[in-house]
């Protein structure tokens, strides 16, 4: 089967669907709430939604390889750590050190889950729930459970992901540069397509060369990769970093992702969907407290879109997987 | 099943659990008292009654990771429960109500809904915990009765608390129904070839229903316990439970590729889990630290079969 000529033409269908939906929303709430639609609040927005874009494009990879990565919080935290720490000991050192500490790092993080599901063939959800706890508990051994905080990362460290171009925060355009990146490399590139090949049949995809363990692998690789970049936005955008920060944030990272069109199943996704997907979630987080909700909600409303999205795509295709099945 | 290998599992657990009774005798003189020691079952009784039907679901082919997130919802509930006065077996009523409807709804999603367990626990975790916070907030709750108490910081003989004694006889009933009846046959039956099970006329996702609903009570259950013991409600309780608890069942030499495991096992797993969780303690070692063990653990319990089979 030609993957690429069957499949798009059904996903542009869903991501207009999408895409229109998310408009509706945009819509309802701008009506309600005519200055949400003003520049100003819709920068603040996309700043705001930058980082789960990154992280929601590196979940993609790993769930199109029938993959789950409940670790990409913590990776992000115990990177973001990393880069507090190393400002506070490096002030002078500047930003691109630490872009390139957190990437490799986030990096090999990524590639402990990748090397796990690849050669040992471990399910997924059992290796990234123990090296979820496992991150999360380095943070504390490394930083002994101190808080690093505004006035010990240095200024150029902080300043980073806040400057401004044409209006829009240098976060939110790194977020639209990944983005943007993913749309066209995953139509595009090679990698990408064996992605797709590997999560829709691993076991076609090996007979046509492609090793399907390998492209678990450098999913997870790149998810890591990405995480660890967002672990140091993350500190620098909050300016603190502790052993909690991001606490349970896989969950909106995974609702983003289902929502926007990928099948847990694997094969199917699209880049495009996704990001509609952060957006819905982003428009739906900052409307809360303008509509008078109370922020402790996000997470029911996360368990919500979850749920509707896998309940919608389970009745769309109708096979179903057990969940702690590995590649054949 | 390989009998062989599976006593082999089980009596290296016994093993470990010796070296970690010597070790941590030799660590504190206070270790081997009877009132330490009934102190330190604290530490696996509550996520070790959820284990029991865990370990069932997960040799059926199946999992939930929601399981902490019930603990969460039923505490809620029963604390809103106790707030508009309600008795102690109201209250209590409440938590194993909300448990087991919390159990149904994950059932119904993976047999009605054919949402796989995975994700529809994900979901399901994320709204069950997510509706704790979106009632409580940043409150407690603490009006339970003052026999609420009884539950979770009683002694039913002496040293043996009634967590304990509710924990052993679980575990003989599990074990009995696990091994020895056409149930637990079919259980297996299920978690080693879902269609084929099918195809030989087992109600397959009869099964796996009933197997959400009775963790799903469980987690109620064990949310009754762990309330009473704490006296108090916030909806961060039981977190990173799910962790611990699919942990001690893995530990327990049940396959996560479903069909395999044994009961004896996961109460060994228990109790090696809960003495290594009480020693650490007594090192002073904070519960975060703990649990980098319990992740290194979860993977090393699953990475070891997979090593030793790709021979």
């Amino acid at each position: 089967m030609n993957i690429p000529r069957f499949r798009i033409p059904d996903h542009a269908r869903r991501d207009a669907a999408f895409a229109v939906l998310t408009l509706a929303l945009f819509g309802a709430v701008t009506f309600t709430f005519p200055g949400f639609a003003s520049p100003r609040n819709l920068a603040g927005l996309l700043d705001d939604t930058a980082i789960l874009i990154m992280l929601a494009m590196g979940q993609m990879l790993v769930i199109l390889v029938r993959g789950i990565d409940l670790s990409i919080a913590a990776n992000l935290a115990l990177c973001g750590m990393l880069a507090a720490m190393f400002s506070r000991a490096w002030p002078e050192a500047g930003v691109a050190p630490v872009l390139a500490l957190t990437l490799v790092v986030g990096g090999l993080l990524g590639a402990c889950n990748g090397i796990l599901v690849w050669k040992l063939r471990l399910p997924p959800i059992v290796v990234t729930l123990g090296t979820m706890s496992v991150y999360r508990g380095a943070i504390f051994l490394l930083s002994k459970g101190a808080w690093v905080n505004e006035n010990e990362m240095s200024r150029d460290f902080l300043a980073f992901p806040r400057r401004e171009f044409l209006g829009l925060s240098l976060l939110a355009w790194i977020a639209l540069a990944v983005a943007a990146a993913f749309i066209v490399a995953l139509r595009r590139a090679r990698v990408a397509r064996d992605l797709y090949a590997a999560g829709g049949n691993p076991e076609a995809a090996s007979y046509s060369g492609i090793d399907p363990g390998r492209m678990q692998f450098i999913a997870y690789t790149l998810c890591g990769a990405l995480a660890g970049v967002c672990g140091y936005l993350w500190v620098a955008r909050f300016a603190v970093a502790y052993t909690d920060i991001a606490l349970g944030f896989e969950l909106s990272v995974i609702a983003a992702c289902l929502i926007g069109g990928v099948a847990i199943a694997g094969g199917v996704g699209s880049a495009v969907g996704v990001l509609l997907g952060c957006l819905f979630i982003g428009i739906i987080r900052s409307s809360l407290p303008l509509v008078g909700i109370s922020a402790f909600w996000q997470m029911f409303i996360n368990g919500v879109v979850i749920l509707a999205a896998v309940l919608l795509s389970a009745r769309q295709r109708d096979f179903k997987r057990t969940i702690l099945e590995s590649l054949a | 099943m390989k009998p062989a290998s599976l006593l082999r599992w089980e009596s290296m657990l016994a093993a470990v659990l010796v070296i970690e009774f010597v070790l941590f005798s030799t660590i504190s003189p206070y270790f081997l008292s009877v009132d330490t020691l009934s102190d330190a079952t604290f530490n696996f009784t509550e996520r070790a009654i959820v284990a029991l039907p865990l370990a069932l679901l997960i040799i059926a082919g199946e999992i939930d990771i929601s399981v902490a997130a019930i603990i969460a919802l039923a505490s809620v509930a029963m604390g809103l429960g106790a707030a508009q006065g309600l008795g102690t077996a109201s209250v209590a009523g409440i938590g194993l109500g909300t448990g087991l409807l919390a159990g149904c709804v994950n059932g119904a999603l993976v047999t009605l809904g054919r949402v796989p367990a995975i994700v529809a626990t994900i979901g399901t975790m994320t709204l069950f915990r997510g509706a704790a916070y979106a009632v409580l907030g940043d409150r407690v709750l603490k009006d339970y009765p003052d026999s609420f108490a009884a539950f979770g910081q009683g002694y039913l003989i002496g040293p043996v608390s009634n967590e304990l004694a509710l924990f052993i006889v679980f575990a003989l009933l599990f074990g009995v129904f696990l091994h020895k009846t056409r149930w637990g046959r079919a259980i297996f039956a299920i978690g080693a070839n879902p269609v084929a099970s099918r195809f030989a006329g087992l109600p397959v996702n009869r099964y796996r229903f009933a197997l959400f609903a009775l963790t799903g009570l469980f987690s109620g259950l064990a949310a009754v316990l762990l309330t009473s013991r704490l006296g108090s409600t916030r909806p961060s309780i039981a977190q990173g439970w799910e962790l611990e608890i699919i942990s001690m069942v893995i530990l327990g030499g049940v396959s996560v590729w479903g069909g395999k495991g044994s009961i004896a096992g996961v109460v060994l797993a228990a109790l090696v889990f809960g003495l290594v969780t009480f020693g650490l303690g007594l090192m002073n070692i904070p519960g975060i630290v703990m649990s980098i063990f319990t992740g290194l653990l979860l993977i090393l319990v699953v990475a070891v079969p997979a090593l030793v089979n790709r021979r």
